[in-house]
């Protein structure tokens, strides 16, 4: 209370605000029936509005809640079902109605639920009204939306995945730390969006091309850039700025031509399908799955059982004594890059699927949570980078159910530090590494 | 084509508070990264704490301008610690992934809605000059000449920033000329042996960090001095911006981060200014202005990788004495 003294006294007055919205949020359901009041802040400059009515019947006491740009305030309709409430800013609000408010049977029935964003119009007020009709009204348990915050994030974490054990094999095998992995993975995106959107091929052909000019580009930019510096004998740092400065220059690249907007893939608005509970997803987040993990268990059998598999797991072991047994050093790492830039490119495809949408920085937005899977797993190892994938991937998306969804990232790239705290060589780790 | 617009914008790129704020910052990289060898990518986070911690101070707690700087050293030290006790330990690569997680956690506190009262979220923070104006020295009216013309309160917060810069670099020379700074060096070069003396090499290393960070945090503060603090700056790009200034001037040397951030923003002027006219006066075909300022940040993204393959001392450093040693 001291520091709320030396507060302007408009911040003053929003805070009494809060904590009376705050009180009513509490008690609001005890009194909600009884109270009357129909408008509140009249003399705010501007104004949302609305009508309650179930098939030309007026609803009087259902509670709404409008809120944005740090202002919120709410009423009960009056006898006509009417509401108004001021708001200080011409700007975008959230408008929400309080369906335990409503009569028995019925529900809000639009697209969005409740919870609807209006935009004051050039009049300076904005009408909402609610379509609402006989429906039941969605209680989610707790248990079910745990459920779907898992599943949703079994499919970003498999997402994730493709490129953190692109990221690991290549770090495993040369060392690099590659900042512009997150570009690679933008690529994928971005080819897919000239095949498919520009040029119109199918998306089954779209996607599979992209993949195979990633994995392309991969090779490229082995042959192109990083054996010729590996030759000139740059440190590993030199390298890793070397990266960051690829980064930077492709990221730019791709907002040069895409833009700084968003685009979108052809059927990423699939309608979601219900499943159970409160899990829905639409058939593209299934086949998402389903191709991650075919993809993946294809990559898992490569690194088990080809030669170049174990040729590469030889590799990220002892470099040197690989090289000394006769394994191709050069050849393998190309490959892996190759590889690498493959598995980036198609999670790039399923990334834009997921968000949804191609942008220019979409790569470098989950580069940090690639480095945590890779990190969580234990730089170097494959299987670890999946699992940490896995994990970050659920972490980030389960923990949305208890901090606002804006910091959900914020739990993973806290869990990678905690994690260099108590167990720096990661879950598959070992320990020498991190000397 | 304007050239006269032209070189007048870009004239003012070499004596802005911008390029005072990335000097600071890359003075405070250089502690780190050239000196100590520590590989800090969160930079922008320590700009980061030095701008709220300053605009929160003055609009939240009501405090003076120079508690509002005296708080943001603060912050700046105890992020520091929270950084470096993990992490020191461990080898070079996780401290830079460290580093730059650390930072953009900070960054999405500041811009989440959950704080709003406090952050100004996604708007930002503005309006917290009055303490700092107040206090100016300069009477009311316009200083200096041509290009360089500034009324009396964007004088002061130049002033100011230069006093600084001023200070800063002064106590960079100190330290590494003292028996201090060579102990850092040679944690720089081979940890194990300072060890082998007898140095605590944590510790050392541990102040090299917060040093560094006051610089950063600094910066970030001259950075905010004379408009607003706004989330979208402090994201990873202004790091590796930060470094490619660093780089550019000489990691290891004291005047290179101070050179390297002024060529950085007189370039930056110079190709905002001249590309997008190149474009309306139709000497570059094809594309779009706004497609001709994206090329600029490419140059950065090129430049950077050219610099640490080919020049990795930068333009002031010796070769004997170069920082990527491991």
């Amino acid at each position: 209370m001291i520091l709320s003294r030396s507060r302007t006294g408009a911040k003053y007055w929003t805070q009494i605000g809060l904590l009376t919205t705050i009180l009513t949020l509490m008690f609001g359901g005890l009194f909600a029936t009884s109270a009357s009041a129909d408008s509140v802040g009249e003399d705010l400059p501007y104004r949302v509005q609305g009508n309650v009515k179930n098939e030309g019947t007026a609803l009087e006491g259902v509670r709404i809640v409008v809120s944005g740009g740090g202002y919120t305030a709410e009423t009960v309709t009056d006898a006509d079902g009417k509401w108004l409430i001021g708001v200080p800013e011409k700007a975008g609000y959230s408008v929400s109605l309080d369906q335990s408010t409503l009569p028995e049977g019925i529900a809000v029935i639009e697209e969005g639920g409740a919870e609807q964003s209006v935009e004051i119009g050039p009049s300076g007020a904005v009408t909402k009204n609610f379509f609402i009709g006989e429906g039941e009204r969605i209680v989610v348990s707790l248990f079910d939306q745990i459920i779907a915050r898992i599943i949703y994030g079994l499919n970003f974490g498999l997402m994730l995945g493709l490129a953190a054990v692109g990221l690991s094999l290549v770090f495993g095998t040369t060392g690099l730390s590659n900042f512009a992995h997150a570009e690679m993975v933008t690529f994928g995106a971005v080819t897919a969006f000239f095949l498919g959107g520009v040029l119109s091929l199918p998306i089954w052909i779209a996607i599979p091309v992209a993949v195979l000019i990633s994995g392309a580009m991969g090779w490229g930019l082995d042959s192109g850039l990083w054996r010729p510096l590996r030759r000139r004998g740059l440190g590993l740092v030199q390298l890793m700025i070397v990266s960051i400065g690829l980064s930077l220059a492709v990221r730019y690249i791709f907002q040069f031509f895409v833009g700084g907007g968003t685009n979108q893939l052809p059927g990423f608005d699939a309608p979601k399908i219900k499943l159970f509970g409160a899990t829905s997803l639409s058939i593209i987040d299934i086949t998402s799955m389903v191709l991650s993990l075919v993809v993946i268990f294809a990559f898992a059998w490569w690194l088990l059982n080809t030669q170049t598999g174990k040729a590469t797991r030889a590799i990220s072991d002892n470099p040197d004594l690989a090289a000394a047994s006769g394994i191709d050093v050069d050849k393998v790492i190309r490959i892996v890059w190759i590889v690498a830039a493959g598995l980036a490119g198609l999670s790039g495809v399923l990334w834009a699927y997921f968000r949804p949408g191609i942008k220019w920085d979409m790569g470098a937005q989950i580069l940090l949570l690639i480095f945590a899977a890779v990190t969580l797993g234990g730089l170097g190892t494959a299987f670890g980078a999946l699992l940490g994938a896995l994990v970050v991937g659920m972490l980030v998306e389960v923990s949305s159910l208890v901090i606002p969804s804006d910091l959900k990232y914020v739990g993973a790239l806290v869990v990678l530090i905690v994690i260099l705290l108590v167990r720096p060589q990661g879950i598959l780790g070992r320990k020498e590494r991190i000397g | 084509m304007d050239w006269s617009a032209i070189f007048s914008n870009t004239a003012q790129g070499l004596f802005s508070p911008a390029t005072m704020a990335f000097a600071l910052a890359a003075l405070g990289l250089a502690m780190h990264f050239g000196f100590a060898g520590l590989l800090n990518f969160g930079i922008a986070g320590f700009m980061a704490i030095g701008a709220y911690g300053y605009a929160i101070s003055i609009l939240t707690f009501g405090f003076e301008w120079w508690q509002g700087i005296l708080v943001s050293l603060v912050a700046s030290v105890i992020f520091s610690l929270i950084l470096g006790i993990p992490t020191l330990r461990l080898r070079g690569d996780y401290l830079a992934i460290v580093t730059i997680a650390a930072a953009e956690i900070l960054r999405l506190l500041f811009l989440t809605n959950a704080f709003v009262d406090v952050t100004g979220s996604a708007d930002g923070l503005s309006g917290y000059h009055n303490s700092f104006r107040a206090a100016n020295p300069f009477p009311v009216g316009d200083y200096g000449f041509g290009p360089w013309t500034y009324n009396n309160n964007e004088m002061w917060v130049l002033v100011l920033g230069l006093l600084t810069l001023v200070i800063c670099v002064s106590i960079l020379l100190l330290l590494i000329n003292s028996p201090w700074g060579r102990v850092i060096k040679g944690i720089r070069e081979d940890e194990d042996a300072v060890r082998a003396l007898g140095k605590n090499v944590f510790a050392y290393k541990m102040q090299a960090l917060i040093i560094g960070g006051i610089f950063g945090s600094l910066g970030g503060i001259v950075y905010a001095l004379p408009s607003s603090v706004n989330p979208g700056v402090y994201v990873t790009s202004l790091t590796f911006f930060v470094w490619t200034a660093l780089l550019l001037g000489g990691a290891a040397t004291i005047f290179g981060p101070v050179l390297g951030a002024v060529i950085f923003w007189v370039l930056q002027a110079f190709l905002s200014n001249v590309l997008p006219q190149l474009v309306s006066s139709g000497l570059l075909p094809f594309i779009s202005s706004i497609q001709a300022s994206t090329i600029r940040f490419i140059l950065v993204g090129v430049g950077l990788m050219l610099l640490v393959i080919y020049r990795p001392q930068g333009i002031l450093g010796d070769k004997k004495e170069l920082t990527f040693v491991k």
